[in-house]
C-alpha cells in the first residue's frame, strides 16, 4: 500500500503546503478571533460576540439558518434523484450529458442572480406573461421565497456534482453482489448505494448550506433592502461601518455554525464507513 | 416507462437551469430599456459593451487569475493528496481538517480573514491578493476530488508495474496519473468555475481600482440594471458553451479513430 519508501519522504513533500496553509489559512482565522475578541483599544472584550443576542443581530440570524436549510433540503430533493439518473446511464463520454447539468456554474454568479431579479420583479418576465394570460400576478421579489429560490438555483449544482460524483463510482459488482444475495430494489439502495453515496451527500450539503447561510449578494439582490441576513450585517460592519472588531466577532458567531456542521458531518460520516 | 420518467425529470430540471439565462439572452436583443416590452431587435448593447473599456479589463483579470489560480491549484493539490498517502492517519486527517477549512468556511469570513492578513502584511490589495486568496480557496476543491480517488486507489497495481521493471516514475505516470485523472479533472474543472465565479472573496480582498467581472457587475446592479449587462451574460453563456463544445469534441474524435 505504501507509494514512498518513507514517512519522512511523505513529510517533506507535503511540508510545502502545509506551509501554505498555515499563512493563508490558519494565520488569517486567528486575526479575525483576536478582532472578535478586542475592542478599538485592543482590550480584551465579549462584547462583539455577545451583540448576537441583540434582537435585530439574533433574527437575521434567525432568518438566515431557517433560508439555508430549506434551500438545502430542495437542492437535495431535486439533486440526488437526477445523480442516480445520470449514473445509472452509464454514458460512455459522460462529462457531456453530466456537463450541462453543472455548466450553469460557469456563469457567473452573480449573473444569475441577476436572472432571477429581471424573472420575478413586479413588471419582470414572469409577471408580464403572467398578465399576457389574464392570470392574477404574483409577488414574488423581496420575500424570503425569492431569496430561497435564488439560493436553489445558485447552488444545486454544486449538490448534483459530488452526488453524481459517488454514485458513479460505486463498483456496480457491489451492487449485483447484493441482488445475487437476495436483496430487492429498495434493500440495495438502503444498504448499498444510499451509504455508499454518502460522502458525495455530504460534501454536497455542506457546499449548498454554508453559502447559503451566509451570504449577501442574494438577499441584497433578491430580498429588497428590507429582508437582512447574518451575511449582510457582517458585510455592512466591513465596508460601510468600518467596525472590524463587531464584524469579527458576528464572523466567530457564523463560524460556530461551521464548525457544528462540521462535527456533524464527521459523525455521519464515520457512521458511513462501518 | 422508468426511462421516459427520467427524460422528463432531466428536461425539467434543465428548462428550471436555462430557460432563465435563455430569457436574459433574449432581453439582451431588446431595443427597449424595459424588461416586459419587446421594442424590437437590436445589437446596440452590445456595442456600447464592446467600446467599453472597463469592462475589457475586468474580463481580462477575471480570466487571468482563474487561470493562474486552477493551474497552481491542482497541482498543488494533487502533489499534497498524493504525498500525504504515506503519512500517518492521524496527520493526514489534520491536514485535510485545515485544508477543508477555506471550502467549509463561509467566503465572507474566508474573504475578510484574508482581508486582514494582506493588510496586516502591508501587501498592496489588487491582482496578487486575490490571486494568492483564489489559490487557497481552491486547492481544498482539488484534493476533495483527487482525495477519494487516491484512497479507492489499488496501489498493487503500481507495485506490479514495479516488479516488472518500471521506474517509479514510469510506474506512477502509467498506473497512478490516469486513475487519478478523472478526479484532478473535476477537481481542476472545479476551482476554475469557483473562481471565475468568485464574488465574496474577490470583493473583500480586491482593494480599490482593481475590478473583476464580479464586483463589476456588482457595483453596477447597484446603480440599477442596464441592457448592456444582459449582452455581457450572453456573450458569457455562448463563449462557455462554445469553450465545452471543443473541449467534449476532441477527445470523441479520437475515441473514433481508435
Amino acid at each position: 500500500m505504501k507509494l514512498f519508501k518513507s514517512r519522512k519522504t511523505s513529510a517533506l513533500m507535503s511540508s510545502p503546503y502545509i506551509a501554505w496553509a498555515t499563512i493563508f489559512i490558519i494565520i488569517p482565522l486567528c486575526m479575525v478571533i483576536y478582532y472578535g475578541i478586542t475592542d478599538s483599544n485592543g482590550q480584551l472584550t465579549f462584547d462583539n460576540i455577545t451583540t448576537i443576542a441583540k434582537p435585530g443581530y439574533l433574527k437575521a440570524l434567525i432568518r438566515s439558518v431557517e433560508l439555508a436549510l430549506i434551500s438545502t433540503l430542495v437542492c437535495f430533493i431535486l439533486a440526488y434523484p437526477l445523480g442516480m439518473i445520470l449514473a445509472g446511464m452509464k454514458l460512455k463520454n459522460n462529462s457531456y450529458i453530466v456537463t450541462l447539468f453543472i455548466l450553469p456554474m460557469w456563469m457567473n454568479f452573480l449573473l444569475r442572480t441577476l436572472t432571477w431579479m429581471t424573472l420575478l420583479e413586479g413588471k419582470g418576465v414572469i409577471n408580464t406573461i403572467l398578465d399576457f394570460f389574464h392570470l392574477p400576478t404574483m409577488k414574488i421579489i423581496n420575500t424570503p421565497g425569492a431569496i430561497v429560490l435564488g439560493m436553489v438555483y445558485n447552488f444545486l449544482p454544486f449538490m448534483i456534482l459530488p452526488i453524481y460524483n459517488s454514485l458513479n463510482s460505486i463498483d456496480e459488482n457491489v451492487i449485483n453482489a447484493a441482488k445475487d444475495l437476495g436483496a430487492d430494489n429498495l434493500q440495495t439502495f438502503l444498504r448499498i448505494t444510499l451509504p455508499l453515496s454518502l460522502p458525495g451527500i455530504l460534501s454536497g450539503i455542506t457546499m449548498v448550506f454554508i453559502p447559503a447561510l451566509t451570504t449577501f449578494a442574494i438577499s441584497t439582490m433578491l430580498g429588497g433592502s428590507k429582508i437582512l441576513l447574518i451575511g449582510n450585517i457582517i458585510e455592512q460592519e466591513f465596508t460601510q461601518l468600518y467596525d472590524w472588531n463587531l464584524g469579527s466577532g458576528l464572523s466567530i458567531v457564523l463560524m460556530l455554525f461551521i464548525l457544528l456542521n462540521m462535527i456533524i458531518e464527521s459523525v455521519s460520516s464515520k457512521k458511513g464507513d462501518r | 416507462m422508468k426511462k421516459i420518467f427520467e427524460k422528463i425529470y432531466l428536461a425539467i430540471i434543465l428548462i428550471f437551469m436555462y430557460a432563465p439565462i435563455l430569457t436574459l439572452i433574449v432581453l439582451s436583443f431588446n431595443s427597449s430599456k424595459s424588461r416586459a416590452r419587446w421594442g424590437g431587435f437590436t445589437l446596440k448593447w452590445y456595442v456600447n459593451l464592446l467600446e467599453d473599456e472597463a469592462v475589457s479589463s475586468a474580463l481580462f483579470n477575471t480570466l487571468a487569475i482563474a487561470v493562474l489560480a486552477t493551474v497552481f491549484s491542482t497541482i498543488i493539490g494533487t502533489f499534497t493528496c498524493i504525498a500525504m498517502i504515506g503519512l500517518s492517519k492521524k496527520l493526514r486527517s489534520i491536514i485535510m481538517a485545515i485544508t477543508n477549512i477555506p471550502m467549509i468556511n463561509a467566503d465572507i469570513v474566508t474573504g475578510i480573514s484574508l482581508m486582514l492578513l494582506f493588510r496586516f502584511l502591508h501587501i498592496g490589495s489588487g491582482f496578487l491578493t486575490i490571486l494568492l486568496a483564489h489559490i487557497t480557496f481552491n486547492i481544498p476543491f482539488v484534493m476533495l476530488s483527487v482525495m477519494p480517488r487516491v484512497k479507492n486507489m489499488n496501489f498493487y497495481v503500481y507495485e506490479a508495474a514495479l516488479d516488472l521493471g518500471a521506474s517509479p516514475l514510469y510506474a506512477f505516470f502509467k498506473t497512478i496519473l490516469p486513475e487519478l485523472m478523472p478526479g484532478i479533472i473535476s477537481g481542476a474543472l472545479m476551482a476554475f468555475t469557483m473562481s471565475l465565479d468568485d464574488f465574496i472573496i474577490t470583493y473583500f480582498t480586491k482593494g480599490s481600482g482593481f475590478e473583476t467581472l464580479s464586483t463589476l457587475i456588482y457595483n453596477e446592479v447597484k446603480r440599477g440594471i442596464q441592457p448592456e449587462i444582459y449582452a455581457l451574460s450572453a456573450i458569457i453563456f455562448v463563449v462557455v458553451l462554445a469553450l465545452l463544445l471543443l473541449v467534449y469534441r476532441a477527445p470523441s474524435v479520437k475515441s473514433k479513430e481508435k
